[in-house]
């Protein structure tokens, strides 16, 4: 799925680019984060050189001045890239700093992976933070095509290729996937040039969940095979590429908002995911 | 009549010329500006007679043709301002101007001959012309000149026959001094020796270190190879070469003393397999740059595929893609192989490096796969993207040393390259290991602490990633002592060599063929006769032989091995490259033919039934060639099939790692 090409707004939607510091699969050093760095990608083809990154973290980050360097091939006479760094301890809460610098700011368009590589990693930011600001959000974004000063249309990536095509109000957040446009190459010149700003945010609070959480590294989970026993290769290739079909689902179509919201809700507690009544409302949602 | 006039024409064309070299200045003067000292002109003299003779006389019937002409003309000009010009009539100087006129025109007979039918790497257009200027000059001048030594003195008085003579001197004049200074094809006498005195490279012009190996004395090599890319100051407001005013005033002189001999065509791989490169069309563009216009009057071959015509240049507008397009920068290999043959001394790789650095560092429009490389170094130290901590997985079985054991230090510290990675490279890694060992040479690996040497990313451009692994690397090997480092990458062998010195790391660095012929000097080694005779030839890799100079140890090598060996026809310091160096591997720019297929077609000539090499890259590309083709086997696996384990050594060390050998790696 290619970004296609003449879909811009330039400075006419303000857009930010949401940027964490990823880690190497291999090697474990920081760098671009994958999906943010589609991110930047597809912010910088919608905004040029008018995108802002916005990062909450260490102003030393080796992943930072790499998304910098990725502000060329732009119109002519588009300047440096501009980084707001948000200075937070790695254990402190990104949440309120972003939030707070967001609704300073005039952006009606943050575009962001959807989980970062380090850290929590627990994807819940781009929701946390859309719900906070009281923004849609969307996430799974291949591609943005068509953007005008009110509503942005959105290709969203579903299993198996599948593609959703959305409508969402502005100003929103897009969770961009991994199948998004490849981004461009960091270069080292534009890497240099890139100004960051040091916006001093309110006491960073430090998250109180931090602390008492037990870490160890992430496991990649082992993958149930499904075992074809069949001489035939057609079958084996197609029992491996099947999709793995959902079984005794339910369609729900044409209700009110909140009439689909308890049947969710009804449907994970009785699956377990969410404690019974009585509990939840102590917990913290 | 002609007594008035010819002073009138001579100082009219001196004074007219002057104007022009003058502006001539200027537009070199557009270039950066680097310290430069006026004394360095008095080593013009020199490095014309010797160095560039030299090159220029691997093609004797031009060298002769060349010293006749312009020596007859220098000779010829000198004489007639005298005598001419300010009018001292002197015989005997009429007579010397009548010599050397007549070998002038000797010259330029051979000139026009060789016109009649030029061969497809000349340019034509004014240079067609200049055979028939340097004619009208030496007919005229001597036939002006008869009368001085009494030679048919009255005929020659006035009339139409005046004239005529008056008309040819005058043509000869404007094409010869007022063409020098404006731009003509004689402007190569001008810049070419400006060149060569300022040239940037002036080690090229030492005389230390040639090369006693060839029986040809002008395939000699005279002054050091110079080859190490000049450092980038990455704290530069501009990274690399975008416009032709950023090159440096050296460079712009450089390109100018190009005088489209076509022989850098000639042996261009990349011009050969169709890719869109002609480094003569490449210089002349770079001309065209710095002048301002288009490229539309050049007379010469264009890159493969792409129209001449189309593309101009300013010396303040970007070159890429306006006047060169980046394919036709990716396509060089940069095997040097057109520097080597520069009678002008061109640089042509620094120039095209200068380039890519801009497009890679500012633009960040690195092809694909070569970017993929670079993110790839950045996070992993190797282009693969692989743990570096595997390194030294082909070697588990081998129990190899690590220098981290013995801070006593080592004789040799093995670099073992990104070929480490590579399941064929790790075959000749295995066989070099086996020859030490037989060799009894004491050495050790840096294991993980090893990082790509840099090379791939500094020839595409990257020189912050180049710059910042030679940091490291030099940092790492700051911490272990050892004599000296071998290596079977001729990459990291010219890197580690040539250019860590530029970042204060400084080490006597051996190419396992070296070290190998090394070993058989002193007797370590002892191989039996092959069963078969077989015949063999040897591939010269670029870094190691234009690069390095080094052509002779991997003959050695050969030579103790007693195969029958056959050379091929581009050998030496005139090999063609295998298409791996430069990153041209990764950028992979398409053409008609593949390079390692016509390098391939040049084994096959010889009849040998092994080709021998001694790089990971050139293995990699020319094992790429479909077969049925000549076998490809390194130096190091050639030996060490050989070797006759030493009986005395004790016994049961080496018969296991004899053993293992057997299984494939
Ligand atoms: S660059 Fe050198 S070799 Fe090539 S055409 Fe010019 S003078 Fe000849
Ligand atoms: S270095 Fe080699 S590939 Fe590059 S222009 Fe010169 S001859 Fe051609």
């Amino acid at each position: 799925m290619t970004q296609p090409d003449n879909v811009t707004v330039g400075a006419a939607v303000k857009t930010v680019a949401l940027v964490s510091s990823g880690r190497h699969p291999v090697s474990g050093r920081a760098g671009r984060a994958r999906e943010d760095a589609r991110a930047v990608e597809m912010g910088l083809s919608l905004s040029g050189g008018t995108l802002t990154l916005l990062h909450a973290g260490d102003a030393d980050d080796a992943a930072l001045p790499e998304y910098l360097g990725m502000y060329h091939g732009l119109s002519a006479g588009a300047g440096p890239g501009r980084l707001d760094l948000l200075p937070m301890a790695p254990d402190g809460d990104a949440l309120p700093a972003l939030a707070a610098r967001l609704r300073q700011s005039d952006a009606r368009l943050v575009l962001t992976g959807q989980r970062a590589e380090c850290g929590e990693g627990s994807g819940m930011l781009p929701y946390l933070l859309a719900e906070t600001l009281g923004w849609s959000i969307a996430t799974g974004i291949a591609a943005i095509e068509q953007c005008d000063g009110d509503h942005v249309t959105v290709l969203q990536a579903l299993p198996q290729g599948q593609r959703r095509r959305l409508e969402v109000a502005l100003p929103c957040l897009l969770a961009v996937d991994g199948v998004a446009p490849a981004p461009r190459q960091s270069a080292f010149g534009p890497a240099r040039r890139g100004i960051t700003d040091s916006v001093a945010t309110a006491a960073p609070a430090a998250d109180p969940g931090w602390a008492a959480w037990q870490w160890q590294p992430a496991r990649a989970r082992p993958k149930r095979l499904k075992v074809v026993k069949s001489t035939n290769a057609r079958d084996r290739f197609k029992a491996a590429a099947a999709k793995s079909a959902a079984s005794g689902g339910q369609v729900l179509t044409d209700l009110a908002p909140d009439e689909a919201a308890d049947r969710l809700l009804a449907y994970l507690r009785s699956e377990k995911v969410l404690a019974p009544v009585s509990d939840a409302e102590g917990a913290d949602q | 009549m002609l007594q008035t006039l010819l002073p009138i024409l001579i100082f009219a064309a001196l004074a007219v010329g002057a104007v022009g070299a003058a502006r001539r200045i200027r537009l070199w003067r557009r270039g950066q500006r680097s310290p430069m000292g006026w004394h360095r002109l008095v080593r013009m003299p020199k490095r014309y007679l010797n160095d560039l003779h030299h090159i220029v006389a691997r093609d004797k019937a031009m060298a002769h043709t060349h010293v006749a002409t312009a020596g007859g003309f220098v000779a010829a000009m000198a004489l007639a301002l005298v005598v001419h010009g300010f009018g001292w009539r002197n015989p005997i100087l009429g007579g010397l101007l009548l010599l050397a006129s007549l070998g002038m025109f000797v010259g330029a007979l051979a000139v026009n001959r060789r016109r009649l039918d030029p061969p497809a790497k000349l340019s034509k257009g004014p240079w067609q012309r200049l055979s028939k200027s340097l004619l009208a000059y030496s007919v005229g001048m001597f036939l002006v000149s008869l009368p001085l030594v009494g030679v048919a003195p009255t005929t020659l008085g006035g009339g139409a026959l005046a004239l005529v003579l008056t008309l040819l001197v005058a043509w000869g004049l404007l094409e010869m001094i007022v063409g020098m200074g404006w731009g003509g094809p004689m402007k190569h006498a001008f810049a070419g020796s400006l060149h060569l005195a300022f040239h940037r490279r002036p080690e090229r012009f030492d005389d230390q270190h040639g090369e006693p190996q060839s029986k040809i004395p002008h395939d000699v090599h005279r002054g050091s190879r110079s080859t190490a890319l000049f450092p980038l100051d990455l704290a530069a407001p501009k990274l690399g070469v975008e416009k032709p005013s950023d090159f440096q005033w050296e460079q712009l002189l450089g390109f100018d003393a190009c005088v489209q001999c076509g022989r850098c065509q000639a042996v261009c791989p990349a011009y050969a397999a169709g890719q869109p490169l002609n480094p003569k069309k490449l210089i002349q563009d770079m001309v065209v740059g710095m002048v301002g216009g288009s490229d539309a009057r050049y007379a010469g071959s264009a890159y493969p595929g792409i129209e001449v015509g189309k593309h101009r240049g300013a010396p303040a507008e970007p070159i890429v893609p306006q006047l060169v397009e980046a394919e036709t920068l990716w396509a060089c290999t940069t095997c040097r192989a057109c520097v080597e043959e520069c009678p002008m001394m061109i640089e042509h790789v620094d120039a095209i490096v200068d380039m890519r650095r801009f497009v890679t560092l500012e633009r960040g429009e690195t092809p694909e796969k070569g970017a993929a490389a670079i993110d790839n170094l950045i996070a992993t130290d190797n282009p693969g993207g692989l743990d570096n901590a595997s390194r030294l997985d082909w070697a588990a079985d081998l129990d190899i040393p690590r220098i981290q054991d013995r801070p006593e230090g080592v004789d040799v510290l093995l670099w073992l390259g990104d070929g480490a990675f590579d399941m064929r490279n790790q075959r000749t890694l295995r066989s070099l290991v086996k020859i030490l060992r037989a060799g009894g040479v004491d050495f050790a690996v840096l294991g993980d602490e090893e990082r790509d040497s840099g090379d791939v990313a500094r020839r595409l451009g990257d020189e912050a990633t180049f710059q910042r692994l030679a940091e490291r690397n030099i940092a790492t090997l700051s911490r272990y002592r050892f004599q000296r480092i071998v290596t079977a990458d001729p990459h990291s062998f010219h890197v580690l060599g040539r250019e860590y010195g530029a970042f204060g790391g400084h080490y006597t660095v051996r190419h396992h063929s070296t070290f190998i012929a090394e070993l058989f000097d002193a007797g370590r080694l002892h191989v039996k006769a092959a069963e078969q005779r077989e015949t063999v030839t040897y591939h010269d890799p670029c870094y190691l032989g234009r690069y390095n100079g080094e052509f002779a140890a991997p003959r050695q090598v050969l030579a103790a091995l007693g195969v029958e060996f056959a050379e091929m026809e581009r050998s030496g310091y005139r090999s063609r490259c295998c298409g791996g160096g430069g990153g041209a591997a990764l950028s992979d720019v398409p053409g008609k033919a593949r390079i390692p297929d016509m390098r391939m077609e040049d084994v096959r000539e010889t009849g040998a039934s092994t080709v021998a090499v001694a790089c990971p890259q050139c293995t990699a590309m020319l094992e790429g060639v479909v077969e049925p083709r000549p076998q490809i086997k390194d130096l190091a696996e050639m030996v060490a099939e050989a070797l006759i384990e030493p009986a005395s050594d004790t016994a049961s060390p080496t018969a296991t790692a004899d053993t293992r050998e057997e299984i494939p790696a």
